[in-house]
């Protein structure tokens, strides 16, 4: 590696290691800290975090989180009490059967979005042109995370209505063609809104949405300039359809962000990567580790494929190692993001997991 | 390693999303599949219709004689599969490799398939009654009589979603290209190779690439085959057919539950019938929906199980290039276990009985590293109202039910071959009558003996074609 690159990741590896160590002395300092993790201290640990962890590497001393933690109430207790004056959203994720997880936010939506539009070109993403969201609303955090980043660009977004909890339970109950009427009936408000709203340059779209509104009309009739898709899950066989079928010249911005994580930036597009879907997350605000599956302490060599663990660090939220229901490639850092990335990103499967059921969206 | 890409419309695609295909004995890597995205078939559907006009272009009896060439292509040429090339014997070693099947079916499915090929002419006759091909490129035109007769094409391109459980399936979209149709292939997931070989031995033999495509992935992409194609042979399970009863864009082909039913006046001398039961339950290591599950008698049920048992429980596997082999082995983790356990679930009912358990050490599941097999098993019935009685498994498995001759038709249900027994004028009219029973044999035929000129499961022909009136009158 170059040496620059070499600076570069040491940099952001002291910068991360003064985040957790900011991020755990707030969380776990009575005065600002959350229930959850005041409560979780006193109970469970027979040690301070504030003076046991010193960086990054320390966060393995907590065990993995559990995703149990986010289900149910009271949802108050994940809110940091050096935040209980603001005002709190709560997002979910899942939820078709059971209990959703749930997490609370501030701002740290509206930051993750704020960085993601530095990311985007004026060329494709005009300033003051308006948006259409096209993807999942109700409970969830893309709805108000992509109002967000069209406001900051000085934009409007309009947005469909999209429940996708309904689709899974059609699917799930083998009703293929009601889903299918569910997509179209997805499809025909987007079309009805890029009929009427001709300032609309920009798009937010699911892949699986994507292609059903390009098979309905053409993008570029509408003025469509630039697509920022993401969502779900995204192969590299679709990225090569999005690009060399669908998108008639738009700018296509491939993007990852959970509930959890926030949002994370893509790779600029380079042949050499062969449509590989390679994203970086928010470091430091989130760190994602590719780890033997069987291991989840033991991260897999780069280009090799592992079972993704996500560290959330922010004051409105602390997850330490969180072991997410996907698998990926591991990416080494680039000079634009200095620290490690994920490949090809996809539902975790192996001989112990069913088949995934996949929404409409 | 091949890497065995989809065809949109004739011309090779090799995506970037793959699976592999593995051996089911030693779990050696054998290809990559390219996998379909469900919106790349509903783009290219958009050019379904020129599939038709491409094979309208040419006569069908042009297409027969591609068909039949194709046939010789598919049993002895070296075809192109991916960038690699595919011998028969690759071919062969290739499905077995991933289907499970021993070489030997595999290379009698080949055969089964070309043959159907070869005949296609005779097959077409057979099928549209004598009918002028021409009639069908044209839409209308006279008959031998002078009638006025018109046909009208019900799509532009069948869909089929193919399953992976027997390479036989194959012969029922054979006679499609030569009435003018084109085909969307859905493979089942590890039987990819006779559709593509198959669409390879066309293309050579002139039939117009834009009209075949051929696209394996996942269950999605089905779907969408289903929804984007204007009909479409569907295959699956009981559960599939259900989901799709009653809609007239899906022909189902589920299970066959085909059966042999011995007539009062000829079960005294049921060992003379032994041998046919025997083929019927065990050929192609009972995979085919034609395979025999359920042999229907009034008497000796329990003597008819125990002496099919005493035949059957000496079966075992053996390794797949064994010209004697005699089972394929499950390739999907599980499912031989899951299927043996559910069998021993029902006969926890009383009123039946395992008599091959008896008959042989172990278990009737045989659990390998990479695959699984199951070993073939008789039930005896007491009647017809047991939980088993009814039940059909992709392996040779057979009840043998106890059940009064003249309530036979009630209570046999669905049945794709129904081989009847009997000189019986009374039982044979009751048999040609029951509605239950699809294709029919009188006496001593296995069920798994096909008669290539007659129709299965409804007649292609009429399936694509609707006859209609039709008035001509020039103008004046």
């Amino acid at each position: 590696m170059p040496d620059s690159l070499d600076a570069k990741i040491s940099a952001a590896k002291a910068a991360l290691d003064a985040q957790v160590r900011a991020i755990v002395a707030w969380h776990f300092d009575p005065a600002t800290g959350c229930p959850f993790w005041l409560d979780y201290a006193r109970e469970k640990l027979d040690w301070d975090p504030r003076d046991a962890v010193g960086g990054f590497e320390d966060l393995k001393k907590f065990p993995l989180f559990e995703d149990e933690w986010l289900r149910g109430g009271p949802v108050r207790r994940w809110v940091p009490k050096g935040l209980a004056d603001k005002p709190v959203y709560v997002f979910e994720t899942g939820g078709t059967t059971g209990t959703p997880k749930s997490r609370i936010s501030i701002n740290d939506f509206r930051d993750d979005y704020s960085e993601f539009s530095k990311t985007l070109a004026d060329e494709y993403f005009p300033p003051g042109a308006d948006w259409l969201q096209f993807g999942p609303t109700g409970p969830r955090r893309l709805r108000l995370a992509v109002e967000h980043l069209a406001q900051v660009r000085g934009g409007i977004c309009f947005s469909i209505d999209l429940d996708p909890r309904w689709v899974v339970k059609l699917l799930k109950r083998g009703d293929v063609q009601e889903a299918e009427r569910y997509r179209q009936h997805c499809i025909d408000q987007a079309v009805t809104i890029l009929e009427a709203h001709p300032n609309i340059r920009c798009l937010f779209a699911t892949p699986k949405l994507l292609e059903g509104l390009c098979d309905r009309v053409s993008l570029k009739k509408y003025g469509i300039t630039g697509v920022f898709c993401g969502g779900t899950e995204m192969t590299p066989e679709f990225h090569r359809m999005a690009r060399e079928e669908l998108l008639e010249g738009a700018y296509f911005a491939a993007t990852y962000g959970n509930t959890l994580m926030g949002l994370a930036c893509h790779k600029p597009f380079d042949p050499a990567d062969n449509y590989a879907i390679i994203y970086y997350p928010p470091q430091p605000r989130a760190v994602l580790e590719v780890c033997d599956a069987d291991d989840l302490n033991r991260p897999v060599p780069y280009g090799a494929t592992g079972r993704t663990v996500l560290t959330t660090l922010t004051r409105e939220f602390f997850m330490p190692r969180f072991p997410e229901r996907d698998m990926c490639e591991r990416e080494a850092p680039i000079d634009l993001y200095p620290w490690d990335g994920v490949r090809n990103v996809r539902p975790f499967q192996d001989k112990k997991t069913g088949p995934v059921t996949v929404g409409v969206y | 390693m091949i890497h065995v890409p989809l065809l949109r419309w004739g011309t090779p695609h090799f995506s970037l999303d793959k699976d592999e295909v593995v051996h089911f004995d030693t779990g050696e890597p054998i290809a990559e599949v390219s996998r379909a995205l469900p919106g790349v078939v509903r783009r290219d559907m958009r050019k379904a219709r020129r599939a038709r006009e491409a094979l309208r272009e040419i006569p069908c009896g042009e297409l027969v004689k591609m068909a039949q060439n194709a046939a010789r292509l598919f049993m002895s040429e070296t075809l192109p599969v991916g960038e690699s090339a595919q011998t028969p014997a690759d071919f062969v070693r290739q499905q077995s490799a991933t289907t499970g099947l021993p070489e030997h079916m595999c290379r009698k499915n080949m055969e089964k398939i070309s043959f159907v090929l070869v005949q296609i002419e005779h097959i077409l006759d057979s099928l549209t009654r004598g009918l002028d091909l021409d009639i069908l490129t044209a839409g209308y035109g006279t008959d031998g009589a002078g009638r006025l007769l018109s046909y009208q094409a019900q799509t532009d391109v069948l869909g089929m979603v193919l399953p992976s459980n027997s390479p036989g399936v194959h012969t029922l979209w054979m006679p499609v290209i030569p009435m003018q149709i084109g085909i969307v292939l859905k493979p089942g997931p590890q039987e990819p190779w006779t559709p593509y070989r198959m669409a390879q031995a066309m293309f050579q033999s002139g039939v117009p690439k834009e009209a075949i495509s051929f696209y394996p992935g996942g269950a999605d992409v089905g779907a969408v085959v289903l929804e984007s194609c204007g009909l479409t042979m569907l295959f699956g399970s009981q559960a599939t057919v259900d989901a799709h009863a009653g809609n007239p864009k899906v022909q189902v082909h589920g299970p066959g539950y085909s059966k042999i039913l011995i007539g009062d006046d000829r079960v005294d001398d049921w060992r003379d019938y032994l041998d046919l039961m025997e083929t019927s339950v065990l050929l192609n290591s009972g995979r085919s929906c034609i395979n025999c599950s359920a042999i229907w008698v009034s008497r000796h049920g329990r003597e008819i199980a125990e002496a099919l048992a005493e035949r059957l429980a000496r079966v075992r596997p053996l390794a797949p290039e064994d010209p004697e082999a005699p089972l394929a082995a499950f390739t999907v983790p599980g499912v031989a276990e899951a299927v043996s356990a559910a069998i021993d679930r029902d006969l926890e009912s009383p009123g039946a009985e395992d008599c091959t358990a008896g008959k042989r050490s172990g278990s009737r599941a045989i659990s390998r590293e990479h695959c699984s097999y199951l070993l073939p098993t008789v039930i005896y019935c007491q009647s017809p109202e047991h939980p088993i009685a009814k039940k059909e498994f992709m392996f040779p498995f057979v009840n043998v039910v106890e059940c009064p001759q003249d309530e036979m038709p009630a209570n046999i249900g669905p049945t794709l071959v129904g081989t009847g027994i009997t000189q019986d004028p009374v039982f044979r009219r009751t048999l040609l009558d029951c509605p239950s029973i699809d294709r029919l044999n009188l006496g001593p035929v296995p069920t798994t003996q096909l008669d290539w000129l007659q129709p299965h499961e409804g007649n292609i022909v009429e399936y694509l074609y609707h006859a209609r009136a039709f008035q001509s009158v020039a103008a004046a």
